[in-house]
């Protein structure tokens, strides 16, 4: 059978040594990102000038898990972007290769074993944990069953004083109309039990202090995903005042992040009392409030920072009525000059919303010396005092490649230690409104 | 252990009028392997996740042993979904990577220990259970994912098409592998596959499912000598059944011309809805080469000759239609017939093949169901 790739539009992809397989691909061709804990061989591949995924699979299994990130992705559900299925490999000797599902590098996204490897403040762990309950409930008011949920088979971007969550293995969901009880609490189960493995296993590789218990590591997914769950889709009974209530309701999800698309609001048959259930509910409140104004495209919490710096602003510049046109000078006299200032050789270490929120921060912790502090001076403080310890994560982690080798993956072949990779990608950088180039 | 019974359970979609699986009832045996296996949409993965507790149960009720578990969640129903492909913690060893769900369970050390070397013992991984996954091989990787569910010792295990991730090769062992142990651990078992081929290697009996109907459940053996119908006659085997319809006329089938006796019960189970016309099929096995123009026989024109060193098969075309022609034989005139794979005639010649007597199955052509008994093939009688 004949090299077939399917989904990506891109004839250099036949340029990659696919006649080989990928626990043997040359160096040259491979990205050094950790991986993850995985079934299947998976390498990152350099292709250009951004990182692909590649993932060793049977074909049936790669063409189904392509189609439902498609699917998941139309949706709008936070998960990787597929790139394309490549089949119908053989290598010189004519054998049969398996097939590949190639999908994009999430840039700036980290798998939580390297979150663990670096210092990072204590609460990392809680934050990963509730980033992966969000996810799943996000996941689920779609309608999809995941089937395997864990760490591993997530990735985590960092927004303002969270993370945010994004699926990447979807081999094992399925989409559903609705989900049922016995769904959801499989799922719910299925988490607990792989998070608790997977502190075990941080555990045991001296990655976790022992004095956190994984048993209750596990149990918070559930607190959390119930706590979430119920706030989006509980019904509320109220004999009166129920615009006030219906608003109230309302404006508590939209604090937490979600729009409500549809509300079903019954009467009881005496007509004495009234409940509502959010039937639609959608995430990214913020982030879709900050894009209609500013263009910008962050995550949630970042979203919600940048927007409280511009309400701030708006305020303290006299109130300008219309806020479009508020959102227009914010971006110009305080977003952009932030980011700018931030130097080329820096700019693979954060994305540029998260880096306007350490320095919303930088500048509060100045301000505890000198409350006068203005915003390009925190951004100068920060640019040389803080921002140079951080590592780059926006697609490589070279400094410590060998702590996130599984071994597991490799087929008992040991995996040679990966060289850090330089990239030169700045797509997130690039990608600021009004400004083609930077510098 | 325990037996397994679906009592008329039904799943109903929401906003869908015809049930994804209809009034299923099914007795499974304490111990059995039994595999649920039929086309894609037939119902078979809802049956299974409806026992799993993933499916809402809209009609009837399921049991694990005497427990109505219809409203239990589903990690309080003593089940266990058997994945063939978890991933193991690398840093754990490969005792620890099996027991760890025993110990979130608050099992004590010394029985999760015993258990794990039971369960070792019956994988072959006893000497293994002190190293990392690192050190194993695959097989032995795919052992431990299997011990992790028999550690749990569960009421039941539940597969959901477990072999689909892996090549054809693979596929072959790892499905004795799976029959193997079973039988060792001797714990009920449901399997759920769209290939007929492992359901007739693997099961102790095997349920076929159409349209979320339950077509029929038996042996692998009663499943092949006498399919309770139409469908089930040609899903199961390989080579396909030939099938068609044929005129009936004094006891006899018209098939090309050429008088072919039924039993005298059989013809005589006809109703008149069945308009004078019978279904007739036969195995690939059943038709003997015989001399050309022999009484009761018709030519077939060889189009492949499929060799595989003990069998070889001949796709052929019905040189003149033998049934009726707008439902003739199966596949627009197909038949397949085994032949002695030391004298395999050549592509486009003609052989002169019979149904070897008793040997043919008969079904109404009314509502398809069986009217013959069941059917006896004797292999060694191949020319």
């Amino acid at each position: 059978m004949a090299l077939k790739i399917t989904g990506a539009v891109d004839p250099e992809l036949l340029d990659l040594p696919w006649s080989v397989p990928l626990e043997t691909w040359p160096k040259d061709t491979l990205a050094a990102l950790p991986r993850g804990i995985s079934r299947h061989v998976v390498r990152f591949v350099r292709f250009r000038g951004r990182v692909l995924a590649v993932k060793e699979t049977v074909a049936p299994m790669a063409t189904r898990e392509f189609d439902m990130l498609k699917e998941l992705g139309r949706m709008g559900a936070p998960c990787v972007v597929p790139f394309a299925v490549v089949d119908g490999r053989v290598d010189e000797n004519g054998e049969e290769l398996a097939a590949a599902l190639v999908t994009e590098h999430l840039q700036f996204s980290l798998p939580y074993r390297a979150l663990f490897s670096q210092a990072l403040r204590d609460n990392t762990l809680t934050r990963l944990i509730d980033a992966l309950a969000v996810l799943l409930v996000r996941l689920h008011l779609l309608g999809f069953y995941w089937g395997d949920v864990s760490l591993s088979n997530a990735l985590f971007r960092r927004d303002a004083e969270a993370f945010s969550a994004y699926l990447v293995d979807a081999e094992t969901g399925d989409l559903h109309r609705d989900l049922t009880p016995g769904q959801r609490a499989y799922d719910i189960d299925l988490a607990r039990t792989n998070i608790i493995g997977e502190m075990f296993d941080l555990q045991a590789a001296a990655e976790l202090d022992d004095a956190v218990d994984p048993l209750e590591v596990g149990d918070r997914i559930e607190e959390r995903y119930k706590e979430l769950w119920n706030t989006l889709t509980e019904k509320q009974t109220y004999r009166e005042n129920v615009r006030k209530h219906v608003a109230a309701r309302v404006q508590a999800l939209n604090d937490l992040g979600f729009d409500v698309g549809e509300l079903d609001m019954t009467q009881t048959s005496d007509g004495s009392e009234l409940t509502i259930r959010p039937k639609v509910v959608d995430a990214g409140h913020h982030s879709r409030r900050l894009l209609r104004l500013t263009g910008l495209d962050v995550q949630e919490n970042q979203a919600r920072r940048l927007l409280n710096d511009m309400d701030e602003y708006r305020v303290v510049m006299g109130g300008e009525e219309d806020e479009v046109l508020a959102a227009h000078e914010w971006l110009a006299d305080v977003f952009e000059p932030t980011v700018r200032a931030v130097p080329r050789e820096y700019r693979r270490k954060l994305e540029p919303a998260q880096v306007f929120h350490e320095v919303l921060d930088h500048r509060w912790f100045l301000a505890e010396k000198d409350p006068s502090v203005t915003m390009p001076e925190a951004v100068a403080s920060y640019v040389k005092n803080v921002l140079p310890t951080h590592p780059d994560e926006q697609a490589v982690l070279g400094h410590e490649i060998s702590e996130f080798e599984d071994g597991v993956d490799a087929a008992g072949v040991p995996v040679p230690r990966e060289a850090p990779t330089h990239t030169t990608m700045i797509h997130a950088w690039q990608n600021l409104p009004r400004t083609g180039q930077l510098d | 252990m325990a037996t397994v019974t679906f009592d008329k359970a039904s799943r109903i979609y929401p906003g869908t009028e015809r049930p994804a699986v209809d009034s299923l009832e099914l007795d499974i045996a304490d111990g059995e392997f039994l595999v649920l296996v039929g086309p894609s949409g037939c119902g078979k993965s809802t049956s299974l996740r409806m026992l799993a507790g993933l499916e809402d149960v809209d009609k009837g009720s399921i049991y694990v042993g005497d427990r109505d578990v219809t409203h239990v969640q589903p990690k309080d129903r003593d089940i266990a979904m058997v994945f063939q492909s978890y991933a193991l913690y690398p840093h754990m060893t490969v005792a620890d990577n099996m027991g760890f769900a025993l110990k979130i369970a608050k099992v004590d050390k010394a029985e999760i220990r015993q258990r794990v070397e039971a369960a070792a013992k019956i994988l072959d991984l006893t000497e293994y259970l002190d190293r990392k996954p690192k050190a194993l091989s695959g097989g032995q990787r795919q052992r431990v994912a299997m011990g992790r569910a028999i550690v749990r010792q569960p009421q039941v295990f539940l597969m959901d098409e477990p072999l689909s991730n892996l090549d054809a090769k693979l596929r072959v062992q790892t499905r004795t592998q799976i029959a193997a142990l079973q039988r060792r651990l001797g714990t009920t078992t449901v399997y759920v596959t769209h290939d007929q081929v492992e359901a007739l290697t693997m099961g102790d009996r095997i349920a076929v499912l159409k349209d979320g109907l339950l077509q029929q459940v038996g042996t692998p053996r009663e499943m092949y000598d006498a399919p309770a119908n139409v469908f089930v006659a040609g899903f199961i085997g390989s080579p396909a059944m030939n099938i068609g319809t044929f005129n009936i006329d004094g006891g006899f089938a018209n098939v090309g011309g050429n008088k072919i006796a039924l039993e005298r019960d059989v013809v005589g189970r006809m109703g008149d809805a069945d308009a004078g016309k019978l279904i007739i099929g036969f195995r690939p096995e059943s038709l003997d080469r015989v001399a050309p123009n022999t009484e009761g026989a018709f030519p077939v024109e060889v189009v492949v000759v499929e060799e595989l060193g003990s069998d070889a098969f001949v796709y052929g075309q019905l040189a003149k239609p033998v049934g009726i022609a707008e439902e003739a034989v199966s596949d627009a005139g197909q038949v397949i017939v085994r032949v002695d794979p030391r004298d395999v005639p050549k592509k486009g010649e003609n052989v002169w093949v019979k149904i070897r007597p008793g040997e043919q199955h008969v079904f109404s052509s009314a509502t398809s169901d069986r009217l013959s008994d069941a059917v006896t093939t004797d292999k060694s009688a191949t020319v």
